[in-house]
């Protein structure tokens, strides 16, 4: 293998969970698509957060609470900066990606979506994708249309896009990567099509922003929604991005303190942006601790962290193909649209039970539908598949692991088949 | 504690009792949302015993390889004795404790049994 991209050693020192035994065996986390482990510098920061400075935000005029508001506004610039978005203003924080997406369909979907529109998703989203927009799409008898999956190269398909666009969505909404196939859509030129016939353009960059350089100028995305944890940051802190403009024109989705400017016994005057989409106490400690991780990530660099998960993904997609283990999505010759995303299967062998044995070798993987049921039942025809999921802090040995923990799951199932 | 002992693999790669029953007094059929586990139990009553039981459906080792075994089991039984079985008879039966990441694809055929006994007890009411 070539020279590693990361000090990855080095890294590996900073997730304390690295040191840990799981039923004996040194751990091997490979679920990092679902969440990802934490530095100490994130653990501290929240730590810090309650030892030192824990206090309500944007209220006191004591000198905690002004610390505290401004770690927590210092955070939003960072998340600003990291996804170059013009200004912390279009940063609306959420508990998660899943919230992100919904806040949008209650808020500019309940504005905009009327009967007989078109929203177009694809056929490769996580249910967080589908199910808002199924809501809303029975609420005001819209149409939900979905792009193909090509079966063959598992991209969206060319043809498809044009089909699905010529009906004139009102939006398409899109991952930026999946979570199932690790395929990385080219989220800029769909865009770009998509603004040409009129709609707008939401990508569900959670399995990305952890991943890979983003820009949300240079994508032209119009909404953009992700989770801190996944991306080294604490769990319950998630971010919409929105362009000003929409979110000016917005209503307000939840109400409650800090969301409003003024109040009397008939009305109110929303906040001004971002806090008019942050109803009651915010994550305080969750904004803290996401712009540590931001900062953490920044520090190795984002065109570094993927250069490495692509050579890792290489690598392991070589050793599952020499072991005859059958693996979802993109072609190994086309890592350069996948992330470190690998869904397989051992033939004649429950997902389940892969990752129960792998679980007794100390190693951590997901089985299951992954919470994209149309893509494993009706695209890839399973009822669950295995995936393996990789970070920064992955190596080959972590790998060299798994693999022989799958040579394990094929000799139990060998046994008693004659 | 190895929860893969080579009975359950073996019932799984080769069930007993996996199939339809055309005639069957009661069916149900469970699934396991989280994993995408189904299960559908068919049983055939005859003087408040089982007289004939299959399965189908599609599963990891350990609910398949739990519905055969327990499939074995309930042939001659009475229902009133299967109505009564839990978590604790599903262990002695498989030989091994799941623990509790997989308790729910171990009890999926048990569970998919009583309620067809259940939906069969509040027809026989009618
Ligand atoms: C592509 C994709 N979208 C959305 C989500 C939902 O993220 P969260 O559960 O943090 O809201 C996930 C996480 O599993 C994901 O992988």
């Amino acid at each position: 293998m070539s020279v590693m991209a990361l000090d990855v050693e080095k890294i590996r020192k900073d997730f304390p969970i690295l040191d840990i035994k799981m039923n004996g065996k040194p751990l091997v986390y490979l679920d990092s698509a679902a969440t990802s482990q934490k530095p100490k510098k994130v653990i501290a920061a929240i730590s810090k957060f309650y030892k030192r400075y824990n206090a309500n935000i944007h209220r006191g005029v004591y000198q905690i609470s002004v610390k505290a508001t401004e770690e927590y506004e210092k955070s939003k610039k960072k998340v600003a900066s990291f996804i170059n978005s013009e200004s912390f203003e279009e940063i609306v924080y959420t508990r998660n990606t899943t919230e992100s997406i919904n806040v949008v369909a209650l808020g500019w979907g309940e504005q905009n979506i009327r009967k007989g529109d078109h929203i177009l998703i694809s056929e490769m989203e996580h249910h967080s994708n589908i199910i808002p927009w199924q809501i809303l799409a029975k609420k005001k008898g819209a149409v939900l249309d979905y792009i193909k999956v090509d079966r063959k190269t598992a991209h969206l398909d060319e043809a498809s896009i044009e089909d699905q666009l010529a009906k004139s969505p009102k939006l398409v909404s899109i991952a930026q990567c999946s979570n199932v196939l690790g395929t990385i859509n080219d989220v800029k030129r769909i865009a770009g099509q998509a603004h040409k016939m009129g709609a707008l353009v939401l990508a569900d960059a959670a399995q990305s922003v952890p991943h890979m350089p983003v820009d949300v100028r240079d994508l032209d995305v119009d909404f953009f929604a992700f989770s801190g944890h996944k991306m080294l940051g604490p769990t319950g802190i998630g971010v919409l991005y929105a362009k000003r403009i929409l979110l000016e024109q917005m209503p307000p989705v939840f109400g409650g303190g800090d969301m409003i400017r003024s109040v009397d016994f008939l009305d109110f005057t929303p906040n001004e942006l971002p806090w008019k989409f942050e109803a009651g106490t915010s994550n305080i400690e969750g904004g803290i601790g996401l712009g540590v991780a931001i900062d953490y990530l920044k520090k190795y660099r984002m065109a570094d962290i993927r250069k490495h998960e692509t050579e890792i993904t290489k690598y392991a997609l070589e050793r599952l193909g020499n072991a005859n283990i059958n693996v979802f999505g993109p072609d190994i010759k086309d890592t350069d649209s996948r992330t470190g995303v690998i869904s397989f299967e051992v033939p004649g062998v429950h997902p389940h039970d892969v990752a129960a044995i792998l679980d007794s070798e100390g190693v951590a993987i997901r089985a299951g539908h992954h919470c994209a049921m149309p893509l494993v039942v009706n695209v890839l025809g399973k009822t669950a598949v295995s995936r393996m999921s990789f970070y920064l802090y992955n190596n080959q040995n972590d790998i060299d692991v798994a693999i022989g923990a799958l040579d394990k799951v094929r000799d139990k199932f060998r046994h008693s088949r004659g | 504690m190895d929860i893969y002992a080579e009975e359950i693999i073996s019932h799984y790669e080769h069930p007993h009792n996996k199939g339809r029953l055309d005639s069957s007094s009661a069916s149900f059929h469970e699934l396991n949302p989280l994993c995408g586990d189904e299960i559908t139990i068919y049983l055939k009553i005859e003087k408040g015993a089982v007289a004939d039981v299959k399965f189908d459906g599609e599963g990891c080792a350990i609910s398949i390889g739990s519905a055969s075994m327990l499939t074995d089991e309930l042939k001659g039984m009475k229902i009133s004795d299967i109505e009564k079985m839990g978590v604790k008879n599903v262990v002695e039966l498989l030989g091994i404790d799941p623990g509790p990441a997989r308790l729910k694809c171990a009890t999926l055929s048990l569970k998919a049994t009583q309620k067809a006994l259940q939906t069969y007890q509040k027809d026989a009411k009618k």
